[in-house]
């Protein structure tokens, strides 16, 4: 739901943007969290909502870009596009965001 | 990372590469299986070759050839091929592998002399750019298993895939 609707705002976004080329949204900031979002070359999204005091966040998705290369593309019994159901994928992220909230001041709410 | 012995990669793509002209009658169809194997795995590679990489999205197509080249082949070669052989228009090019490690040991015997052994790697150069949106045609040229001097792999820009274009980049 979060992620379709973000996807086209994120697209809405990019063509408003006075300026040709804009890489879209990076952030969303509210009073109770942030919002940072992540795209790739080819076109995936990374989405973390965090504190809006955590530090960080960019490292964050970059490793998390990483993590999904790694754990779910190298699997060769994941399908492209489909949602990741891998068991390390899973722990690595996790240990991932661990190692996050504990170097930035609060944690992120994954 | 771990690392594993380079020969034990040269077999294993060996054997895949024999079982295929078991399994396969004649020489086009196995080369057609290697191409699609090898898009499969460049469709996937490309992620991790971002992630890991850091390199930027390319302005033009020399560009292109040069991380090809100087970091994509470094990176899972262990080679840097060189680049030659531009077309006037800037669409085409060589990359010219001076050892290849696919091919190690290997003799082509005289009943295969249609296969093109290596390539897998055609695929794999055609998905990864596919992933960010460059439809490229890549074909062997010129192959030391054939008797040439150098390995050498043709690139040839298609086109943009306009579709897939990430949001902010129309």
């Amino acid at each position: 739901m979060l992620a379709s609707m973000f996807h086209s705002l994120f697209a809405i976004g990019s063509q408003l943007s006075p300026e040709l080329g804009s890489s879209g949204i990076e952030m969303l900031e509210t009073d109770t969290f942030k919002l940072h979002c992540f795209q790739t070359l080819t076109g995936i999204k990374f989405v973390v909502l965090a504190d809006p005091r955590q530090a960080g966040i960019e490292s964050l998705l970059r490793k998390i870009y990483e993590i999904y290369s790694d754990f779910a593309l190298k699997n060769p019994f994941y399908s492209l596009e489909m949602p990741i159901r891998c068991e390390l994928f899973d722990q690595n992220l996790k240990l991932a965001l661990e190692v996050a909230e504990k170097a930035g001041p609060f944690g992120p709410g994954s | 990372m771990h690392l594993m012995s380079s020969e034990l990669f040269t077999l294993t793509y060996g054997a895949l590469v024999t079982q295929l002209c078991k399994d396969y009658e004649n020489d086009e169809d196995v080369n057609k299986q290697l191409d699609k194997m090898g898009y499969n795995i460049g469709v996937r590679l490309i992620e991790d070759f971002l992630a890991r990489s850091n390199v930027g999205r390319c302005h033009d197509f020399r560009e292109t050839a040069d991380v090809i080249a100087k970091v994509a082949f470094k990176m899972y070669l262990g080679i840097t091929p060189s680049i030659t052989n531009w077309s006037p228009a800037g669409d085409e090019f060589s990359l010219i592998l001076e050892n290849n490690p696919l091919v190690d040991f290997v003799e082509l015997p005289d009943n295969h002399s249609s296969l093109i052994y290596s390539n897998l790697l055609c695929g794999v150069l055609r998905g990864a750019l596919e992933m960010v949106q460059m439809a490229v045609d890549v074909k062997f040229v010129q192959d030391t298993l054939k008797g040439d001097g150098v390995t050498e792999i043709r690139m040839k820009f298609v086109k943009r895939i306009e579709d897939n274009l990430p949001a902010g980049e129309e």
